[in-house]
């Protein structure tokens, strides 16, 4: 018996060394480079020089937030209202939800762009309506659309699992104590829901919070979101590499944070659910 | 209320498919622009048979995507087998923590790690080039790998573990054993983290645009693409790829719409 | 319908991945010798994008056509600008045989000994440039480079919506067409323009000018609707914007979707540029590189490349030829008259770019 599970055990080997090389490894390189300068010395000049860019981490945070909250707002009513349909057309719905995932987001987004300038298909529409042009595109709130639009399938995947195995006895249950609808979406489906709607957002935050595509397309260029600094520094060349690499791990320690917070939110009221 | 929650869904629906629409109809474009719509045509679909630049990228990008799925499975499920038989809870916690990094980090973050790895490295061992095939196939296994082992690891706690031991009693190897009994209880779980596992690296921007050197991807040449004119052909090559996976899908559902029938109708 | 149709392309393409189809070789006049017996028969060749005659539209495929003519398999990649191109190259996270950098780039690369002297004994063709492009600042000696193309930087705007006649750099900070400007992203090309307007050398080893046009270019950011580079197509051929700084080249270009655009040269002065083919020291195939160098040469393969690109030829071979699409044309080649000031760029010492990259990111960040 002690054999096989030796046996067993040494099958990950290959995976353990892989992970240590290309997982473990790589993190150490990112904090050499953020605490060493070109010629390979020590120091916290990389560091200190992150204060020039806190706009940017504060735009990346804000924009991030704002596009998780309306992906949230959007996401959950439609995985609520995809349980309350027939099953065949449940798997249909996920279906169509999941499959642009499955295209080149940068495809998807670029597209956007014909939509949303001003010589594009609304604009041109409105302008045969006779009203005027709309300033669309290159606006804090194109860069938005295109992160809920990136985005939205991550929210409404684990939201939809999540409540399409809630219990039906539960809910009945609660009709039987005399909830009405609203009650019963507050009481009970909501808190059973969270863990799903805790690993959504850190499903749309994270690649919110760190893309740089989005805002170059749809936001004209003009401000530089974290994911744009840490993008555009790396293409400087290795001059730049080392306060690039501390922008990344600063980048890393805070969504890593943030999960820990999401973490904790959803195991903490799944505890709650089961006492 | 029912009507209100299908107008919901439709509307839904059309926000996350009217750029994809934008995209088909000017496949059809008969003028090189992505703005203006002026005549039907097919032009495009041919100019795609010219584009040996997107041509080669899309074959450097199937054939990543089906190595990179191929090793991050084998790799993944031996690696569950491991890890499910770590008797200290401490190590397992600490690999499972580890097998999470990838999964949780930003992509941009996961991607230029690796690139410092493999350009420090590369100048260590004093290669000519460090980025290349090999480290764009390096960085696809290592994301790719937590995706198979969260998808196989569940299937293989599930799995009775007196069934390997039937099988060892029976006379089989270990080896046999797993092969025979273990695997097939397993396999829709392996397939799944597969299929996952080529998705992820087909549609793969962030990671492969830093580490792949001039082994350019489809993702990265579209890219390059936006950052001067993105013609048409670009909309056709995505519409057909679009297409492609729509018709796939759509069977895969119907033949699970089948059996799923099929086992309600035994049970 | 559309769904059989797909799938034949379908077919069609996964049939032409692997063997290459659908392309008809043109009938070419060579006159170098491309017989070769190279072992290695790979060559890597760096280049901007859209900067080689490709096939497309029914152009000549140069790439093919070597291919054909030596049995080499090129490997080709491109770049957007010439600091992504060094730092690949500098990083060593990648090896070419062919690089197609800028002037400036060319002195920083020489100057860091970063690439090989050419073999001209290879290069038969190269008699075929224009005595006016040898011995340029970058390469004085005539020792590294071969010239592949030459432009101008000017001002596009679209006479629609600009109804005034322009000729400075100063529309560009016209709040009149506030949101619809457009400007370069990157470094190098954006300061040059608020140098221009300033007055200063665009190659200033002097920190405060660099400091002044930081804030001329501080100035300009709300006025602008985006910093752009090669999307300045699609947004200026429609109609998106009004005005933006671009490659006199380019303007040709789109000029041919929209006619309503004008160019100028601004009477501050502008930049030119010479692009040029060299061997970086990391090359691994040098041999096949010389013949890729005297192929671009051939008088054929440089007039598709010139009509594809749309920028100036240093090529003699080109320029005479009355077929040549853009024969005599007044915006790719002015008369001297005609011309502004003009400046190259060179090679600013590290202290410096470090500099302007720093302040490059501090307007953006702005």
């Amino acid at each position: 018996m002690n054999k096989k599970r030796f046996g067993s055990r040494l099958v990950a080997a290959p995976y353990y060394v892989w992970a240590a090389i290309f997982i473990i490894v790589p993190l150490f390189m990112m904090i050499y480079y953020t605490f060493t300068d070109v010629n390979g010395v020590f120091t916290l000049a990389n560091i200190m020089q992150l204060g020039r860019f806190k706009k940017a981490f504060g735009l990346s945070i804000l924009y991030a937030l704002i596009s998780t909250i309306i992906t949230f707002i959007i996401a959950y009513p439609l995985a609520y209202f995809m349980t309350k349909i027939k099953i065949s057309s449940q798997r249909l719905i996920l279906l169509l939800v999941v499959f642009p995932m499955w295209m080149n987001f940068l495809i998807r987004t670029y597209s956007w762009i014909t939509i949303l300038a001003n010589t594009g298909i609304i604009n041109t529409f409105l302008g045969k309506l006779g009203l005027g042009p709309l300033q669309l595109i290159n606006t804090p709130g194109a860069v938005i659309l295109g992160m809920v639009y990136d985005f939205l399938p991550y929210m409404v995947l684990p939201i939809y699992t999540v409540l399409s195995k809630i219990d039906k006895s539960m809910l009945e249950a609660a009709d039987d104590l005399g909830c009405n609808s609203l009650q019963k979406l507050r009481r009970v489906i909501f808190p059973l829901s969270l863990p799903g709607v805790a690993s959504g957002i850190t499903m749309v935050f994270v690649p919110s919070v760190s893309t740089f595509y989005i805002t170059q397309k749809l936001g004209g260029n003009k401000t530089m979101f974290v994911g744009d600094a840490i993008e555009y520094l790396f293409n400087l060349g290795p001059d730049f590499y080392n306060v690039a690499s501390a922008i990344s791990l600063v980048l890393m320690v805070l969504i890593l944070l943030c999960m820990a917070v999401m973490n904790r939110f959803s195991e903490g009221d799944e505890e709650g659910v089961i006492i | 209320m029912k009507i209100f929650s299908k107008i919901y869904i439709a509307l839904i629906l059309l926000f996350l498919y009217a750029p994809i629409a934008v995209m088909v109809l000017f496949s059809f474009n008969s003028s090189g622009s992505v703005w203006v719509f002026e005549n039907f045509s097919l032009d495009w679909y041919k100019e795609l048979l010219f584009n040996t630049s997107m041509l080669n990228a899309l074959k450097h990008t199937i054939i990543i995507a089906v190595l990179s799925a191929i090793i991050s499975t084998v790799v993944g499920t031996a690696a569950s087998v491991g890890i499910l038989a770590l008797r200290k809870k401490v190590t397992k916690s600490l690999v499972m923590s580890a097998t999470n990094i990838p999964l949780m980090n930003a992509d941009i973050v996961t991607g230029i790690s690796l690139m410092l790895l493999f350009v420090f490295f590369g100048k260590l061992l004093g290669l000519h080039e460090s980025l290349g095939f090999i480290t764009v196939l390096v960085a696809h296994i290592t994301f790719n790998l937590p995706y198979v082992i969260l998808s196989v690891m569940p299937k293989l706690k599930q799995t009775d573990s007196s069934l390997s031991e039937a099988a060892l009693d029976l006379g089989c190897t270990p080896l046999q054993a797993f092969f025979k009994a273990v695997l097939p209880s397993i396999s829709s779980g392996i397939f799944s983290g597969f299929i996952m596992a080529f998705t992820l690296s087909l549609d793969d921007f962030v990671i492969s645009y830093f580490t792949c050197g001039h082994y350019q991807t489809l993702p990265i040449v579209i890219y390059n693409m936006t950052k001067k004119t993105v013609t048409p052909d670009a909309y056709a090559l995505s519409t057909i790829i679009f297409v492609v996976i729509f018709v796939l899908l759509i069977l895969y559902n119907t033949v699970q719409n089948k059996s799923s029938v099929k086992e309600a109708a035994k049970i | 319908m559309k769904k059989l149709l797909s799938v034949l392309f379908i077919v069609l393409i996964i049939a032409c991945l692997f063997s290459g189809c659908g392309y008809e070789y043109f009938d070419l006049n060579l006159i170098g010798d491309y017989t070769n017996n190279i072992q290695n028969k790979v060559l890597n060749v760096y280049n901007w994008g859209e900067y080689i005659s490709d096939g497309s539209e029914g152009s000549l495929d140069t790439i093919k056509e070597f291919e054909k003519a030596t049995g080499i398999t090129v490997n080709y990649s491109t770049f957007d600008s010439n600091e992504t191109m060094y730092s690949q190259l500098k990083n060593g996270g990648v090896s070419y045989d062919i690089i197609i950098p800028s002037d400036y780039m060319i002195e920083r690369l020489k100057n860091e000994n970063m690439l090989q002297k050419l073999d001209f004994s290879y290069l038969t063709n190269y008699n075929l440039i224009d005595e006016k492009y040898k011995g340029i600042f970058y390469d004085e000696k005539n020792e590294y480079t071969v010239p592949y193309s030459v432009g101008l930087v000017g001002l596009i705007y679209n006479t629609d919506i600009v109804t005034e006649e322009l000729d400075s750099w100063s529309a560009l900070w016209d709040e009149k067409y506030s949101n619809n400007i457009l400007m370069f992203n990157n470094p190098r090309d954006a300061f040059a323009i608020a140098q221009f307007m300033l007055g200063q050398d665009i190659n200033s080893l002097n920190k405060s000018d660099w400091d002044k046009s930081k804030e001329l270019l501080i100035k300009q950011k709300p006025l602008l609707q985006s910093y752009v580079m090669d999307e300045v197509y699609g947004k200026m051929e429609t109609g998106e914007a009004a005005i933006a700084p671009y490659y006199a080249g380019d303007y040709l270009t789109m000029y041919e979707t929209n006619e309503s655009l004008a160019f100028c040269y601004p009477k501050e002065g502008t930049n030119i540029f010479v692009d040029a083919v060299c061997i970086p020291k990391s090359a691994k195939n040098y041999e096949a590189a010389m013949l890729f160098i005297n192929f671009l040469l051939e008088p054929d393969i440089a007039l598709a490349n010139a009509e594809y690109i749309g920028y100036a030829s240093p090529n003699t071979a080109v320029v005479n030829n009355p077929e040549y699409y853009y024969y005599q044309n007044e915006i790719l080649y002015p008369s001297d008259i005609d011309l502004p000031k003009t400046q190259y760029f060179t090679d600013i010492n590290n202290e410096i770019r470090l500099y302007y990259e720093n302040l490059w990111i501090d307007v953006k960040l702005h």
